[in-house]
């Protein structure tokens, strides 16, 4: 028998898609709006047990925060830890990255598993020494401390996300300019460089996004120099309901936003960092 | 790479790699030398299990540590298999999959402490869900989920949170190992008349293995490292390990016993990292 028509599945088969994507969209976005809802919301409204979506707003909270409640330094604190973090891991890492994407050497595999052996190790463990060290060369309660703490974490991961990205840009790029009479430094910075660079800015934000929403270290290292994770954790739960939500707001901003400009880079990103 | 690697020095790859070696060398590898060294030392500076002892005859480490066994299973098997359900979705590449790909990925960003805080602004006594419930009327009284008393319902708000942030880390790592997957082992199965499942229980899960077997065991991982989330919608009401480091330094300035508890998490980590470079030698065997 000769079917007439669309088969029914296929027609079915849109509609379930859109049916799934639409609860995908919704899990993920519902958290983000509410608590976007509730950083601006005004507190009357918050304390309003019949109103469900707020309809006062108010930056009065962002205010309070940033001076009665030296938010302002934290994030202040935040943005220096982890723009340190970042520089600091390229600097170190990025030489390690060329290496392992561009030469074969004996020890190659040990130095590539001593790297992913440290990552084994939580910052919990390491916290407490760090902490004793630092008060000993006195960078315990500073933001360097923490932005060196937070390198440890992060380097592995650059060293390893660099070399991927370096590795996707061709090496016969970097051996034409060497025969045109190029040092191999100078083929790197004039060549390889400038093709890496989208890949190697992405991996920049990656981490600067690790330090900024670390939180563990950040507090065990420091007492007056926090960073705005670790503030919020001290003095969060003391304060009332509404600056809780615009404390969780200021966190999640800037994350939301440098995800736009990676997306692209996402996936591979994540999926080396995680292995 | 050969054509002129003759007239370099052979130890350049080396002076490359000697910062971040030294760097490691210096803050992971002294630190943890320190821990171990903190640990096994008693108070009068002996070598001594004596920290130990204090430890497994306080029943808050017990406790902690069945609570951070409790969030494991409860959180990880769920999330593993939701994750991949979702690369499977995603990877199926309808139209604008990327759209939703990036709205998967946002909590990827999202530190633990700002989950925290976007559940505890969903499930507090005048939060959208209480204020939701009674404005439609299913309840006359808020339901409180935070509290003393409470912490079987704040474990179950824990969980949910871990599983709207943590879920699309497992995604990335599955998705990554279904797009490398070859389309040429599709359209041979096409050829040989396979069905979905047959495809999918004969290609994509075979295939997909090593990744699900990492993700399960990186999850395991960062399941003993919870923290965040815990510590911001419970306090110490539901102890776990890392926060009884947390709370060991941070309030009683304990550094011994913070230090002990943070061997414990290390050995643990060894163990599980052990378990998973066995499991992909024997991978590396059978190929």
């Amino acid at each position: 028998m000769i079917k007439k028509g669309i088969p029914l599945s296929l027609k079915i088969r849109p509609l379930i898609t859109t049916i799934i994507i639409i609860i995908i969209v919704i899990w993920f976005i519902t958290p983000l709006i509410l608590i976007t809802l509730s950083a601006f919301a005004a507190p009357k409204d918050y304390y309003q047990i019949d109103k469900v979506i707020p309809t006062h707003f108010t930056l009065n909270q962002f205010k309070s925060l940033f001076f009665g409640l030296q938010a302002w330094k934290a994030i202040v604190n935040s943005l220096k830890v982890a723009g340190l973090t970042m520089w600091l891991s390229f600097l170190i890492g990025l030489p390690a990255g060329y290496a392992l994407s561009r030469y074969i050497f004996p020890g190659k595999n040990f130095l590539k598993l001593f790297i992913l052996a440290t990552r084994m190790f939580p910052l919990m463990v390491l916290a407490i020494p760090l902490l004793i060290i630092f008060m000993r060369i006195g960078v315990s309660d500073t933001v360097w401390g923490t932005s060196l703490a937070h390198t440890a974490m992060v380097l592995p991961m650059i060293i390893l996300i660099s070399s991927s990205i370096i590795s996707s840009v061709s090496v016969e790029y970097e051996e034409a300019a060497m025969i045109f009479g190029l040092s191999r430094t100078q083929a790197f910075f004039r060549v390889t460089l400038p093709l890496a660079l989208p890949g190697l800015a992405a991996s920049a934000i990656f981490a600067f996004i690790i330090s900024w929403n670390e939180v563990f270290v950040s507090t065990i290292l420091t007492l007056t120099n926090r960073t705005l994770p670790a503030h919020i954790l001290k003095t969060a739960m003391a304060s009332p309901d509404y600056f809780k939500f615009t404390a969780g707001f200021i966190m999640a901003l800037p994350a939301m936003i440098f995800i736009f400009f990676v997306r692209k880079h996402l996936v591979t990103m994540w999926g080396i960092a995680l292995k | 790479m050969i054509a002129f690697d003759s007239r370099e020095k052979k130890w350049i790859p080396y002076l490359l790699f000697l910062p971040p070696l030294i760097y490691l060398i210096g803050f992971v590898g002294y630190p943890l030398i320190k821990v171990l060294q903190i640990t096994f030392t008693s108070v009068e500076g002996k070598f001594s299990l004596e920290n130990f002892i204090i430890l497994t005859r306080d029943s808050t480490f017990w406790k902690a540590f069945k609570n951070t066994l409790y969030f494991l299973i409860a959180i990880v098997p769920l999330q593993v298999i939701l994750a991949f359900l979702l690369a499977l979705f995603i990877n199926s590449r309808f139209k604008g999959y990327m759209t939703v790909l990036y709205v998967i990925s946002i909590p990827l960003a999202l530190s633990d402490v700002s989950a925290a805080l976007m559940s505890y602004n969903i499930f507090t006594s005048h939060g959208f869900l209480n204020k939701f419930l009674m404005k439609m009327g299913f309840i006359e009284y808020p339901i409180y989920f935070f509290g003393l008393g409470l912490s079987s319902r704040a474990f179950w708000v824990i969980v949910l949170t871990e599983l709207w942030r943590a879920t699309p880390l497992v995604f990335i790592i599955l998705l990554a190992s279904l797009q490398v997957i070859s389309k040429d082992y599709f359209e041979a199965a096409e050829v040989f008349g396979f069905n979905g499942w047959q495809k999918f229980f004969h290609i994509t899960l075979p295939l997909t293995m090593p990744s699900l077997q990492s993700a399960l065991l990186i999850r395991t991982l960062f399941a003993f490292q919870i923290f965040g989330v815990v510590w911001l919608l419970s306090g110490r009401d539901i102890p776990i390990l890392a926060g009884e480091v947390y709370y060991q330094q941070a309030e009683l300035s304990n550094f011994r016993m913070a230090a002990t508890y943070g061997f414990i998490i290390a050995l643990i980590s060894i163990i599980i990292s052990w378990f998973y470079i066995i499991l992909l030698r024997s991978k590396h065997l059978e190929v």
